[in-house]
């Protein structure tokens, strides 16, 4: 399969955007453009599957190489694993769902979608490039319009937040580009990251670069303490953004921390683990605990995601088969889940123009179906079995525990105790905001969701429920890759 | 020979795949989803006794003793190489029990609230939450291995969470939900965690191997897992306890009983299913489970787990005679009959002779869901006809409710452990155990069985009697009794209660699997039940008729009264723990600190680059004067370091 159609569709379905002039088109041809793109991100899928049921055994699947820049050796060097299509399907489900609640957008409708789609375009190519000059490239254009989403169509304090958000995300890939130039000129210029692999960089560089790399993904992942970004900017974005920002950009974070940090410098990895953990741990109850006090509806999926994402970053610091396999799945439920939830607080947001749980209540009278959306999202956000969020979280926690010295084993009870804690602030939430009696009289006449949002809801919700029920399938799409990637460490 | 497997994965799939459809389409179906999900459970529970009759008589007994048989295993999820979950249905004398008592007592209710719930606005969503709330504890009873039985300890515990909270707009209600929810979740922590010492040292999660790796002392496993120790105490011995933790959290036994009694905000219906007969009893059937562990590899842990049972069972009996509202004496009655049935699995043994505790552990569970189900829908007609839960407005309806008094009392015996009610028999092995094994024990059980008998003929007498019999000016004027619908269940489940105790249990529900002999010692039952007749004396004593006595002696006893009616001030110390502690000292510093300080870092870092930018900005300023002033300013500084450094 041609990996370049991923970039491809949304490209052309950009160009069409700029054409077309009535918004009623320019949504349509949003929608029908990220539909295609799902649709490709399931034959890609299937492609794959059956490439490695044929016996395909080569690590990266469907290359595609062009050189590029070559005397610098910068190169297009595309191709995809377990992990980049769990993370490519995630993108596409993501971005069909966020068009969708998107429908009603009119003001500035043409930049809005086109920046969506180019957003899309900038996860799409970062998820199957193999050289680090042009990942960064997308990684770059997966940020830049999200300033701008923030900036022009959010509320509250925008600008400040819209700053703060591009600012820190952008010093994150400048972490990043000082990382990747060092390892370019320690591996013999490259940039290719098969190469770099194998090239085996010493232990000294790798503990001088493995910091840069690591953490600059880990602002994008919102890593304790660069996460501020995350609750100001989420509650300033519109919908679809906060959307793609938890369900999209978080998980670049992750996927470069997993693929340009760990597997690149094992070494580096296994030195800095601990404090990895460390980091992890605190972010995992600390934001819960910040959670529990919060009062904004997206204050509060903000900065749980600090605490979601936590389990991502434990999952990649405990260094084991299983761990990583649940970081990757955490990634991938958390992007289901939280764009669900940021979905429904918009739907909530845009009906009963608040926010604030204090003035919320009794919601689920007069919206059933918006309620139960969100009571979805908060139940698999406090990891209830058949929903993905448990088995992500019970991955990592059983990959975890395999680390029998007493360090590991009090880092994974502290996140196994915010279970707990999650469980208090979703439902302190659900039920202040749907649940008692209708605090305001004109929330009696509010209109339950439209059917281009039930559909949205819908899709999600079944894909969070596919992983809940059947987790098999996408265990074992991942299971090889991050096997691949703990026997770099030499375990 | 195997049972059939289609039969029994049927069992549990027609609830699940009734609370899709009623899930999805309750709506349109109005009041026909009462009829479809009690139909559909009418089939469930006829498939499950089916099952019973055909596990018990024809293929489950192989060369005398009860097998475990796993009849389905599907490869769910890999973990680590080790590691992996199968979904399974595992078969064995207390699976098939279950599986009998869930689905029969829920067909009860499923029948009960066509006639209690009618009107209700939200009628099919609560027949769903019903449906979902079987398929949860069918699984849980079926699970082959602990994971399994994890996922749907939370499954239960969350529909219990929706059904406690189904009258949403009432605020106690939601937050009695929340309690509920959250402080079981505390206790699946320690489950969890639980769960990966015990799995790790195992490297299985099957409960038949699991069992089997940990109950050998030559076995590997068990050696390392007695080996590694943490504080002192064994890793076998935190897995254990942690686990117990877990089910003590479900089966309400102190200190994580609080959200038991509030939970009785859920309608009335859903109290005797989840709240009486099935749910709260999951605590006991995950010892029950993990049983050849406990007892042949760590027999402290069941020691602690006799001494939970049996104090709670004391505490909750000592507040269940002082409570005014009549589902929370209920409530702790319930509390105090499961830690029964704690102490006696706590105080029974393996094999023979010496199984009888855990013999009468699962009798008086069987026979407890009988009569409290009973019990709790007879309280539920109570409310249906009074509107109220309190003691003070009820009185003298033993004529406006002849079929409820007369199916209340027959309950109130059973649980009071008056021949030849269930909860006799069942009582009687469960103290014959303790006697032999614990006196302590045995005889703090014998104090709880007579004020067993005291509190529920209290709640019995100031029902049904205490007042005349209200006039004709009450608004229902004919009788008080609901619609056929709801007699029907009374009437099946007072029959259950007068007679399963005559079934003969050791021969099919044992913790060797063998056959035990249910003797019956008839001097051994003097003492209980002459406790028992004078607890039922004392309380007719009392509030037969309306007298000054119970004020009187609430005076005299002034303290532990007050205590006992506060419920021992275990609430305000969980408050105090969770408002005051917790969220003062952990929540809001977090916040704080991460508004103040990490945030506050990254805004200084932004100001003092834009400051910086600020200050030389004017460097640049694009006027010819300013730069023609920096000039000559510069030429003279030059000039003057020229002139005077040389």
């Amino acid at each position: 399969m041609n990996l370049t159609l991923l970039l491809l569709v949304p490209l052309s379905t950009a160009l069409g955007i700029i054409l077309l002039r009535d918004v009623k088109h320019i949504r349509l041809m949003a929608a029908i453009g990220s539909i295609c793109q799902l649709g490709l991100a399931i034959k890609l899928l299937l492609a794959y599957q059956t490439a490695r049921l044929l016996g395909d055994t080569s690590q990266m699947l469907f290359q595609f190489k062009y050189a590029w820049y070559p005397s610098l050796g910068i190169q297009w060097h595309f191709g995809v694993d377990g992990i980049s299509i769990a993370m490519i399907l995630l993108t596409a489900i993501v971005v069909v769902a966020g068009i969708l609640f998107s429908w009603k957008m009119s003001f500035q409708g043409k930049e809005f979608f086109l920046l969506l789609v180019l957003l899309s375009m900038g996860a799409y190519g970062f998820f199957i490039s193999l050289d680090l000059f042009s990942l960064f490239f997308f990684l770059e254009l997966a940020v830049i319009p999200k300033y701008l989403l923030i900036a022009i169509w959010g509320s509250g304090k925008k600008e400040y937040s819209a700053t703060k958000l591009a600012l820190m995300l952008m010093g994150g890939s400048a972490l990043v580009l000082v990382g990747f130039l060092g390892m370019y000129e320690y591996a013999g210029k490259t940039f290719d990251m098969l190469q770099l692999a194998q090239a085996h960089l010493p232990l000294e560089v790798q503990k001088l670069l493995f910091p840069f790399v690591f953490m600059g993904f880990g602002v994008f992942t919102a890593i304790f303490p660069f996460h501020t970004w995350a609750p100001d900017g989420h509650s300033s974005a519109p919908t679809a953004a906060s959307m793609f920002l938890a369900g999209i950009s978080m998980k670049l974070g992750g996927y470069g921390a997993l693929r340009m940090a760990v597997y690149l410098m094992p070494e580096a990895a296994q030195y800095y683990s601990p404090l990895i953990i460390i980091l992890a741990s605190i972010a995992i109850l600390y934001g819960a605990f910040a959670t529990m006090m919060q009062k904004d509806l997206k204050y509060i999926n903000a900065y749980s995601s600090v605490s979601h994402c936590g389990f991502v970053i434990l999952g990649i610091g405990m260094l084991t088969r299983t761990s990583v396999t649940g970081a990757v799945l955490q990634m991938f439920s958390h992007g289901l889940m939280t764009a669900l939830f940021f979905a429904a607080i918009g739907m909530l947001y845009e009906r009963s123009h608040t926010r604030q749980i204090g003035e919320l209540g009794g919601l689920m009278k007069t919206m059933p179906f918006i309620s139960c959306v969100m009571f979805i999202a908060g139940l698999c956000s406090l990891g209830l079995p058949g929903f993905s969020g448990f088995v992500a979280e019970m991955t990592v926690f059983m990959g975890s525990w395999e680390n029998a010295d007493t360090f590991h084993r009090v880092a994974t009870i502290i996140a196994c105790a915010s279970i707990v804690v999650t469980a208090v602030y979703i439902l302190r939430a659900l039920g202040a905001s749907l649940l008692g009696p209708i605090k305001n009289e004109h929330f009696n006449h509010l209109a339950d969701a439209t059917w281009n949002e039930k559909i949205a809801s819908a899709l999600l919700i079944v894909s969070i429920m596919a992983l809940g029920f059947a987790p098999f399938w996408l265990n074992n799409l991942i299971t090889p890759d991050a096997t691949l990637i703990i026997h770099a460490l030499g375990k | 020979m195997m049972p059939d497997t289609i039969l029994i994965a049927l069992i549990p799939i027609i609830p699940f795949l009734c609370f899709l459809l009623l899930g999805l389409t309750g709506k349109k179906l109005g009041a026909f989803s009462g009829l479809l999900g009690t139909a559909s459970m009418a089939v469930s529970a006829g498939f499950a006794a089916l099952t019973a009759y055909q596990y018990f008589f024809h293929v489950g007994k192989i060369d005398g003793v009860f097998q475990k048989m796993v009849v389905f295993n599907y490869h769910w999820l890999q973990f680590t190489p080790e590691i992996s979950i199968n979904m399974g249905m595992l078969l064995d004398p207390i699976s098939v029990m279950m599986l009998v008592v869930v689905t029969f007592v829920s067909l009860m209710v499923h029948i009960y609230s066509l006639g209690y719930m009618k009107g209700e606005e939200r009628f099919s969503v609560f027949y769903s939450f019903l449906s979902l709330f079987t398929f949860s504890m069918l699984g849980l009873v079926l699970s082959a291995n602990l994971f399994q039985t994890y996922i749907f300890w939370e499954l239960v515990g969350v529909s219990s969470f929706l059904l406690i909270g189904f009258y949403y707009t009432k605020p106690s209600a939601v937050s009695a939900s929340k309690k509920a929810f959250i402080v079981t979740r505390f206790a699946d922590l320690g489950f969890l965690i639980g769960i990966l010492i015990l799995g790790f040292n195992a490297k299985t999660l099957d409960f038949g191997l699991l069992i089997e790796r940990l109950i050998h002392v030559e076995s590997p496993y068990l050696q390392t897992a007695i080996a590694s120790s943490f504080m002192g105490v064994s890793a076998l011995t935190w897995g254990l306890l942690l686990i117990f933790v877990g089910g003590a959290g479900k089966s309400a036994m102190f200190p994580l009983h609080v959200w038991l009694p509030d939970a009785m905000e859920g309608p009335t219906p859903v109290s005797a299913l989840i709240h009486a007969a099935t749910m709260v009893v999951a605590g006991v059937f995950l010892v029950a489970r993990l049983f050849p562990i406990f007892i042949l590899s760590c027999p402290v842990a069941l020691d602690v787990v006799a001494y939970v049972g049996i104090f709670s069972s004391l505490f909750a009996a000592i507040i269940a005679c002082t409570q005014t509202d009549i589902k929370r004496v209920l409530a702790y009655s319930t509390m105090s009959q499961i830690g029964y049935m704690m102490f006696a699995l706590g105080v029974s043994g393996y094999e023979g002779e010496a199984g009888l505790g855990y013999m009468g552990s699962m009798f008086h569970l069987f026979t407890h869901a009988m009569f409290k189900a009973l019990l709790f829908l007879g309280a539920g007609s109570v409310i249906h006809y009074i509107h109220s839960n309190e003691m003070k407005d009820m009185g003298g309806l033993r004529k406006a409710m002849p079929i409820t008094h007369i199916t209340f009392l027959i309950a109130c015996l059973a649980i009071a452990g008056i021949p030849p009610f269930a909860g006799f028999f069942s009582k009687e092995e469960i103290l014959a155990a303790a006697f032999h094994k614990n006196p302590v024990i045995f005889y703090v059980g014998l104090i709880t069985a007579a004020m067993t008998a005291f509190y529920m003929f209290r709640l019995y007498f100031s029902i049904f009697w205490n007042k005349p019999t209200p006039s004709a000016g009450h608004d229902h004027h004919h009788h008080g009794e609901g619609p056929f619908t709801m007699m029907l269940p009374l009437f099946i489940l007072a029959l259950c209660s007068i007679s399963v105790g005559f079934i003969p249990f050791g021969q099919f529900v044992t913790a060797d699997g063998q056959f035990l002999a249910n003797e019956f010692h008839p001097m051994f039952s003097i003492a209980p039940v002459s406790l028992a007749l004078g607890g039922i004396f004392l309380a007719m004593l009392f509030y037969k008729n309306a007298n000054e006595l119970p004020a009187k002696l609430a005076v005299s006893m002034s303290v532990l009264y007050a205590s006992a009616y506060r419920k021992f001030y275990i609430d305000e110390v969980y408050l105090f723990v969770t408002k005051r502690l917790i969220f003062n000292l952990l929540g809001r510093p977090a916040a704080w600190f991460d508004r103040t300080i990490v945030d506050g870092l990254m805004n200084l870092i932004g100001g003092l680059t834009s400051g910086f930018a600020e200050m030389i900005r004017g460097l640049q300023s694009g006027k010819v004067q300013s730069y023609a002033i920096w000039f000559f300013a510069g030429v003279l500084g030059f000039a003057v370091l020229f002139i005077y450094l040389w």
